[in-house]
């Protein structure tokens, strides 16, 4: 069955990559059509009826935030692009702009009319360096053909665009730290309020949105927000883009159609093809390592029995008690011979060196988790690990100045809440722990009921 | 006017008025500050532990707010009601925030200068445990002589940006800030050595820990042997006003006078600082009060003896 691909329908496509390609097959069409045919607003009102939601993980609605975009005063306004890509497991911005950048830069320039921004910037990860040269390129092919620069496409709209990387730092994801580092400072997040939409970069109204988000736009313009909307599931509207890892046997980035259920995702020969070798599914990250893990009976059916579906609303079903999140689309499949700990202790370690050190919860308890992990991993943990380990994440969640405290802690308390047994095999079994794996363990037991 | 409650006690504030500074005008269960610091710009919002509960929001929006929030950056509304020290949560937050301070501390304050007057110790009081649940390596660095008077001491460092708002907003030229990440930032200067200008030395008051201490001091004496005294002198370059720290006839140290939240009344130059120890420089104006929460209150006067209960008067 061939499905809807709003983003990736021509990305195979070699000659898509230049603009001669990208005009071929329909690109710079809702450039044309916003510049000329509609009023900044109007834009912004298709974007709020087609229901998108923000793709950097958060999913918050990106017309809504549009709409929060300042206009009581005569600054300058910013979009600013979140091409920072640097949660583990999410690797699908790279796709869209090493494959159809002309989409990313259509996308910022009907966006950046539709805020009445006259200036607008990618901020891209540093590692993405060639994937630059490859947005530059597309930047200046678009100025060479009159859609950037002065008047485009003759009419009173300019705009300038310009790529911008940055220097290697996860916490530049988090958009006011990524406002700070454009600004050449430290990349530390700001503390909220004023946001971004009143006091952005250099202190004047922005939108940050992540470049899935962006890409987005043009079919929204071209097709209209209710045609956009009626794809998907409630208000999981649309497509997203999935990038598979683990142990399946298809990883790889896929456009689906927001409701798919995971079963048919993980398991169907369209998507990730099953996992690898035959073995038993373990766990599922679902959404970027920030996102709480699931044990195999929580993957496929939520804890209420229903199907579990890739949507924002059926993916979070439970809470953090038995469910978890959409996120950034970091779909990581792990299997009966993958140990929860060791994975665990890698992400903390991750979060450990990527906090930015600003606030005390974060900068002090992610160097303790990290520690508490990699002993209970190496076999020196104590049983007393497990509860310290629990109460350290919990005095970070919450407490601190950006959402990194929580996205360091999630993963903990969820591996903890749902794999504790496993947790209590390494201590109890330190010698056999560090020879072999702990296996499904209580992973796929059924829930016990618990009535309220 | 806007009505806040925090615990309980309503006051009227300034629309914009912080959390933290209306409960420093109500005066009493005041949230403590380790990075705000009212005379910087832009301090604030970064060590936690003036994190409070907010129960309602404000006389339109009865809703609480979901998380703690950092009194000393969130602005009041009309109707906020707000808990510090009645709530057991947020009690327990600060708990936490204060051992996560204390687990890479080096905990020398046997041989720390700032020892008695160090807002850490003074919260490690009211709020640590007695002993700690972090059994690893702690973070070390070496000490750094940022110029010929005052020495860094990074491990005891807290992070709390205040030295760098200061050296930002009292000096034209920038030379200090912070490198590195996470657990291994640290303070530094753009090259060792460079700070050097009138009012570098204010760094010192600044710093809640012991972090940045004054070279000339360095082990002369124990702060709570020594007594304060406020004093002036006509300078040229700040106000003058001081305290004086003596040890008999001497003055071991000058700093500026500090208020109970621990925050200079003014800043002041070097000379005052670093260069002007004889007891003749100055006009002896009478002793400095000192907060009755500081480990040191005992030999010292109080602020506001109205407001120390009697109980803990009669304990001493
Ligand atoms: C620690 C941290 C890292 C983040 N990293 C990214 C990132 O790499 N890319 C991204 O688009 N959003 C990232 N975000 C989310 C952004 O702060 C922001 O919400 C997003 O760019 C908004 O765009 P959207 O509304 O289109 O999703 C991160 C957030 C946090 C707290
Ligand atoms: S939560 Fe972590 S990353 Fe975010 S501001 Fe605080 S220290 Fe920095
Ligand atoms: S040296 Fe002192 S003032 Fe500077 S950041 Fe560290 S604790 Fe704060
Ligand atoms: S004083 Fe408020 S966060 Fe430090």
């Amino acid at each position: 069955m061939s499905r809807l691909k709003i983003l990736t329908e021509h990305i195979h496509k070699p000659e898509i990559t230049g603009i001669e390609g990208y005009i071929k097959n329909g690109g710079y069409r809702a450039v044309e059509k916003a510049l000329k045919k509609m009023q900044p607003d109007e834009v912004t009102e298709e974007v709020k009826k087609s229901g998108l939601r923000g793709r950097g993980g958060a999913g918050f609605p990106t017309g809504m935030k549009w709409s929060f975009i300042f206009k009581g005063s005569d600054k300058p306004r910013y979009l600013l692009c979140n091409a920072d890509e640097s949660e583990p497991g999410t690797f699908k911005d790279r796709l869209l702009m090493e494959k159809i950048p002309h989409l990313l830069v259509e996308g910022m320039i009907a966006s950046s009319f539709a805020l009445g921004v006259r200036t607008a910037y990618i901020y891209i990860r540093g590692e993405y360096m060639y994937i630059l040269h490859i947005l530059q390129q597309a930047i200046d092919e678009a100025y060479a053909k009159g859609y950037l620069g002065e008047n485009i496409l003759g009419t009173s709209y300019s705009l300038d665009l310009h790529v911008h990387p940055g220097g290697g730092a996860y916490i530049c994801g988090e958009e006011t730290a990524l406002i700070e580092s454009l600004e050449g400072k430290r990349g530390n997040p700001r503390i909220k309020p004023p946001f971004p939409a009143v006091e952005g970069l250099w202190g004047c109204p922005t939108i940050v949105n992540n470049v899935e988000t962006i890409c987005k736009v043009p079919f929204i313009i071209n097709e209209g927000g209710e045609a956009y909307a009626k794809i998907g599931i409630g208000a999981s509207t649309g497509t997203k883009l999935i990038s598979a890892c683990g142990n399946i046997n298809k990883p790889g980035v896929y456009e689906i159609e927001l409701g798919v259920p995971v079963e048919e995702f993980i398991y169907s020969d369209e998507y990730c093809g099953g996992i690898k070798g035959g073995k038993q599914l373990k766990a599922l990250v679902p959404g970027g390592s920030s996102v709480p893990i699931l044990p195999n009976r929580l993957i496929t059916t939520t804890a209420k029995g229903e199907p579990r579906l890739m949507s924002y609303e059926s993916l979070a079903d439970g809470g953090f008690a038995t469910g978890s999140m959409l996120g950034s689309g970091g779909f990581i499949v792990f299997d009966e011979d993958q140990c929860v700990v060791r994975n665990t202790w890698n992400f903390s370690r991750f979060y450990h060196h990527e906090s930015c050190g600003q606030c005390s919860p974060c900068r002090e308890g992610t160097g303790w988790m990290e520690k508490i992990l990699h002993r209970l991993e190496h076999g020196h943990g104590r049983m007393e690990d497990i509860d310290l380990l629990w109460d350290v994440q919990r005095k970070i969640e919450g407490n601190t100045i950006c959402p990194f405290g929580d996205a360091s802690a999630w993963p903990v308390a969820a591996a903890i809440r749902h794999f504790r047994d496993e947790f209590e095999w390494h201590v109890l079994q330190p010698q056999e722990a560090t020879r072999r794996n702990y296996g499904m363990g209580r992973s796929a037991e059924p829930i016990e009921q618990v009535t309220a | 006017m806007p009505k806040v409650t925090i615990d309980n006690i309503t006051i009227d504030v300034a629309p914009g008025t912080t959390i933290l500074n209306a409960a420093r005008m109500i005066g009493e269960n005041v949230p403590p500050a380790m990075c705000y610091y009212s005379k910087l710009q832009g301090s604030g919002g970064k060590c936690r532990v003036c994190l409070v509960k907010v129960t309602k929001s404000s006389e339109q929006n009865p809703r609480g707010m979901p998380k703690l929030v950092a009194s000393c950056c969130t602005q009041i509304a009309d109707g906020m009601v707000v808990e510090n020290v009645t709530s057991p949560e947020v009690i327990e937050a600060r708990k936490g925030i204060v051992e996560l301070l204390l687990i890479n501390h080096p905990l020398d304050c046997p041989v720390c200068d700032q020892a008695g007057e160090c807002h850490l110790q003074d919260l490690s009081y009211e709020h640590g445990a007695a002993t700690t649940r972090y059994d690893f390596g702690r973070r070390t660095f070496d000490k750094i002589d940022i110029g010929p008077y005052i020495q860094l001491h990074m491990t005891r460092c807290i992070l709390c940006y205040r030295c760098v708002y200061t050296a930002d907003q009292l000096t034209n030229e920038r030379r200090h800030g912070i490198i590195n990440r996470g657990d291994a930032a640290e303070i530094s200067t753009y090259i060792q050595n460079v700070i050097d200008n009138d009012f570098s030395g204010n760094v010192i008051d600044v710093c809640p820990v012991g972090a940045l201490t004054d070279k000339t001091f360095r082990f002369k004496s124990r702060v709570w042997f020594t007594k304060p005294v406020n004093a002036h002198r006509n300078c040229d370059k700040c106000s003058g006003k001081v305290t004086l720290w003596f040890q008999g006839e001497e003055v071991l140290r000058v700093t500026g006078r500090k208020d109970k939240y621990g925050e200079v009344e003014e800043f002041i130059c070097n000379t005052c600082r670093f260069e002007t120890k004889q007891k003749s420089d100055w006009v002896i104006e009478g002793p400095r009060r000192i907060d009755t929460h500081s480990v040191i209150a005992q030999n010292h006067l109080p602020y506001e003896l109205d407001v120390v209960h009697p109980q803990i008067e009669a304990a001493q």
